[in-house]
């Protein structure tokens, strides 16, 4: 399989899921039980305002022409407006989005820190005290609610031992750094305005560790088995035969290997990151696109949950896209041939 | 004919080893003797299963930590018992002074880096070279292994390169500290034919240029007797037979090692159909009482329910059967 | 090389079998405690009525809030019904929802893989890339937005992400499928002029059987946590149902001061989905030892 034909082979792939996408939300719009009209008209609307918002719905034409409708006002970046904020859709997840993003990168990072070296001590002490405690760590990562061990940790860091803050972005009274990037530690950064800095640090620490807790269970069982894979390869042989010191065998000759296949996970930890802030970010009141599809589904916004639907899949299938090109850029034997 | 009296590298005494398993020990080492000198040539012959490997692993301390457990015997490479030394000083052994060529090339290199930095990497592990230096060095000894562009295969990933080609990089790796020992377990097992002649010619080469002690691991006994000097047959975790490579072929005194002989056409008597040793290596987990071949052997006697002795039945010459000791004896 | 070219001695291959599966579990005592743990929940589920020292609904409105106690081992919640003979009850819908998920899904699954990977041909590869585009979506997100379409109501929440699992288990029963149909008792099979029905119930299926079942083992855990983070976001079960995952919601706008009000309920949801992990976990390291590091 070469490098440039299993790109097209994915992108090929990726019209396909878009396309399905538009048609899973299109159906699940479909499915809901009532009116559409009369969810964005009001209960009290009159008869002739309900044949208006229809008309301008396009709800009176056929299904196939409003599903040609649908898809150009997605393909024209139109996802609606949504019943609760009566803003546009798109704009809205504009809005939260980074807010989501910086939690999410944040989590991902702190579970690549802390799970790749705990995976790689626990493949070389297998089934020592470090193995064991791991195995724990990472059962209790995957088995984790999320939304309540957040809780857990908001009573312990904020409530008991006040050391933490348990929601919101950054400090009331801190103004929120100039919007750039909306990221808050960049845009303060830019802004030069430090204390924002250490207040976003601060808040994010929490969340960021919630949301990490349960990939890093992932990471580390995974990194592990794929390490001790790896040291059972000849070539771990080699090396040590060659003399080379334990720290050269394990950093330069297993660990790349064993991350080569990992890789390939990041993209699927994405998807359970996404979710995970769903639920984290309503703990935590943090403003980002969790919340906000959380509000919605507590008032029944329909366009503001599909829109979320939509943008979610779309990134979620990029960047497993994006990961699944880096594996085959690390992986010299791909690399060379393609 | 004498032993070579060059300093004696390694030094294997009445070793014993087992592997621990579910279904109990499997008593895979049961008091082998062996010794290497410098700059001379070993073989180790027998059948897969029967110790070779596992008695070099464990010299070097290559076995897996946590299976392998010795219950008997000693080893002392260069002086010092290793298991003894810290893993630190076992690295500063290992490829500096003793260096070993496995079996399988295919996956000895690792997949995800280029020849040339896997080589030069051993090279200033052990070396105070910069790399440039290493590099050329490098070079150098990819060219003693005869291949003209080392240049190009310096650039290249392991799975760029044939069996054979990946078999020279590593035995110029083994060679590149310029050890006092190297172990060939099996080199070329798994290359064509054509291509073994030339990588044992390679390393015979290197060896007598360079001084190098060699332990050449094989069931071959065809390859072991072009190639070395001294043999120890093997048979299921104990020394059969031991000597120099002439006066075992010429007179073997085990009859394994006699079953062994008529298995190969070029060995074998002329005009007598080769012959295969009938049956298998006993059960190690649960090993039958006196000697372990006498399931298998046409010359098995009362004398075999108890264990032979490795005893000296010439000079330079020992072997492990009744039958022969007490010739010995007798005459 | 040190064991393998070792001949042995003939054995019973089941009480070889039998010897490595206990030398495998005496050696994993997380497996043992999975397995506890689990079949303490089917107890639980079973037993809650005799095991509740409350009615589950029991309202007492004298003893709101009122802290753990031997009264109440784990406290009452805002209208003072017994939050320890609700986390017992909250197993059949916490745990029952999760069963049913995986049930339906490795069912619908399963067959709609093993008659792919049978039939093959057009259908088989419409199908599979079908799933293709279903996999490559986060099937949370989708499992999500389906509940909320459907209407919250645990029975919604339970369709939707049985739904969304769908997939995963068409994929792993069309690979055992496509692996067992070149076996040579298929082929044979299919030479004596057999229907693919038959062959998929006589020689598909049993043996298709016992990795989807693992995976099945594993996914209960997972799911256990879907349906309650469902539930938390009022997708699923509603009040006053006894769910955990709803318990914890109610119990969030209390839990600065009453702890136990989201404690239980949420360890409840910890320990039974660990309890599931630990034992799918087990499971696939004894079918499958290279995966397993024992």
């Amino acid at each position: 399989m070469s490098l440039i034909s299993t790109i097209l082979r994915r992108l090929v792939l990726l019209v396909f899921v878009v396309a399905g996408v538009a048609i899973i939300t299109f159906t699940i719009s479909h499915l809901i039980p009532g009116d559409p009209a009369q969810l964005i008209a009001g209960d009290k609307a009159s008869a002739q305002t309900l044949a208006h918002v229809r008309q301008e719905l396009g709800l009176d034409k056929p299904v196939t022409q409003q599903f040609v409708i649908y898809v150009k006002q997605l393909l024209s970046g139109d996802l609606g407006q949504s019943l609760r904020t009566r803003r546009p859709v798109a704009g809205d997840i504009a809005l939260f989005l980074p807010a989501t993003l910086e939690l999410g990168i944040a989590a991902l990072v702190m579970a690549i820190m802390i799970g790749v070296p705990l995976g790689v001590l626990s493949a070389i002490y297998k089934d020592g005290p470090v193995d064991q405690a791991a195995r724990v760590v990472s059962v209790a990562g995957i088995s984790m609610p999320v939304f309540w061990f957040g809780l857990a940790l908001i009573l312990l860091f904020y409530v008991k031992i006040p050391i933490l803050p348990g929601s919101g972005r950054i400090t009331l009274g801190i103004a929120a750094p100039p919007r750039i990037t909306g990221f808050f530690l960049v845009d303060s950064l830019v802004a030069g305005d430090l204390k924002a800095f250490w207040s976003s640090l601060y808040h994010l620490i929490l969340p960021a560790f919630v949301l990490a807790f349960a990939n890093l269970g992932i990471i580390t069982r995974q990194i592990r088995a794929s390490m001790l894979d790896v040291l059972q390869e000849d070539y771990v042989r080699t090396a040590r035969a060659n003399g080379l010191s334990r720290s050269a065998v394990i950093l330069r000759h297993a660990l790349p290997n064993a991350l080569i296949p990992s890789v390939t996970l990041l993209g699927l930890a994405f998807g359970d990151l996404l979710y995970g802030a769903v639920l984290t970010e309503t703990i935590f009141a943090w403003p980002g696109m969790g919340s906000y599809v959380v509000s919605s589904i507590q008032t029944l916004d329909f366009p503001a949950i599909m829109g979320f639907t939509i943008v979610a899949s779309l990134g979620y299938v990029l960047i497993n896209l994006a990961v699944d090109l880096t594996y085959m850029v690390l992986d010299p034997q791909i690399r060379e041939l393609g | 004919m004498t032993e070579p009296s060059g300093d004696v590298l390694l030094e294997i005494t009445d070793l014993s080893l087992e592997f621990r398993t579910y279904r109990g020990p499997i008593k895979a080492l049961n008091g082998v003797s062996l010794n290497v000198r410098a700059g001379e040539i070993v073989g180790i012959v027998g059948e897969s299963g029967c110790g070779k490997s596992v008695t070099m692993m464990a010299a070097t301390r290559l076995l897996p930590k946590g299976a392998a457990h010795i219950t008997g015997g000693g080893i002392r490479l260069f002086g010092s018992d290793p298991m003894k030394l810290s893993e630190r000083e076992l690295q500063h052994v290992r490829g500096r002074q003793v260096s070993t060529i496995f079996q399988e090339p295919m996956n000895a290199l690792n997949p995800t880096r280029r020849i040339g930095e896997q080589i030069v990497e051993v090279i200033r592990r052990h070396q105070r070279l910069d790399n440039a230096a290493a590099t050329s060095k490098a070079s150098g000894l990819l060219r003693d292994m005869l291949i003209s562009e080392p240049e190009r295969i310096m650039q290249a990933y392991p799975f760029e390169l044939s069996g054979g080609m990946r078999q020279r990089v590593l035995i110029a790796m083994a060679f590149s500290c310029e050890p006092r020992l190297i172990i060939a377990d099996e080199p070329t097992t798994a290359l064509d034919v054509t291509v073994q002649a030339l990588i044992l010619g390679l390393i015979k080469h290197k060896a007598t240029s360079t001084g190098t002690a060699v332990v050449f691991i094989s069931h071959d006994m065809a390859v072991v007797s072009q190639l070395c000097d001294r043999l120890y047959v093997l048979y299921a975790g104990r020394v059969a037979e031991a000597g120099t490579t002439a006066s075992v072929l010429a007179a073997p005194a085990h009859p394994y090692t006699r079953a062994l002989i008529r298995c190969l056409p070029g060995l074998a008597p002329p005009k007598q159909p080769l012959e295969q040793i009938p049956g298998t290596l006993p059960d190690l987990l649960d090993p039958p009482a006196g000697c372990l071949f006498r399931a298998r052997c046409r010359e098995a006697d009362d004398r075999c329910v108890s264990v032979p002795p490795l005893a000296a039945i010439e000079p330079a010459r020992r072997a492990a059967c009744w039958r022969r000791i007490e010739e010995t004896q007798a005459a | 090389m040190a064991a393998d070219g070792i001949a042995t001695s003939p054995r019973p291959a089941s009480r070889l079998r039998m010897g490595r599966l206990w030398y495998r579990v005496k050696g994993s005592p997380l497996t043992l405690i999975g397995t506890a743990i689990a079949l303490l929940v089917l107890f639980v589920i079973m037993a809650a009525p005799l095991l509740a020292p409350y009615p589950p609904d029991k309202i007492s409105l004298s003893a709101r809030l009122a802290a753990p106690s031997l009264q109440h081992l784990f406290g009452t919640d805002e209208v003072g019904r017994d939050l320890f003979s609700r986390v017992l009850f909250g197993a059949r819908a916490s745990c029952g929802i999760a069963f049913a998920i995986v049930i339906i899904s490795t069912v619908i699954g399963s067959i709609i893989g093993c008659l792919s990977g049978v039939v093959g041909g057009i259908v088989d590869t419409a199908i599979m890339r079908l799933m293709d585009v279903f996999l490559a979506l986060p099937a949370l997100i989708l499992a999500m937005a389906l509940a909320a379409a459907l209407g919250p109501s645990l029975f919604n929440a339970m369709l939707a992400v049985a739904v969304v699992r769908v997939p995963a288990y068409v994929r792993l029963a069309r690979g055992q499928t496509l692996s067992l149909r070149n076996r040579t008792y298929v082929k044979a099979s299919r030479s004596f002029g057999a229907s693919p029905a038959y062959m998929l119930r006589w020689h598909i299926l049993p043996n298709a059987l016992s990795p989807i079942i693992v995976q099945a083992t594993l996914d209960l855990g997972g799911t256990i946590l879907t349906a309650a983070a469902l539930s938390f976001i009022g997708l699923g079960a509603q009040p006053p149902t006894s769910e955990w995952g709803s318990m914890v919601s109610s119990g969030r706008n209390y839990f600065l001061d009453q702890w136990w009000y989201v404690t239980f309920p949420g360890l409840a949801i910890l320990i039974s989905a660990m309890g599931f992990n630990l034992l799918g976990d087990g499971l696939r390291d004894m079918l499958d030892p290279r995966l397993g590091g024992r």
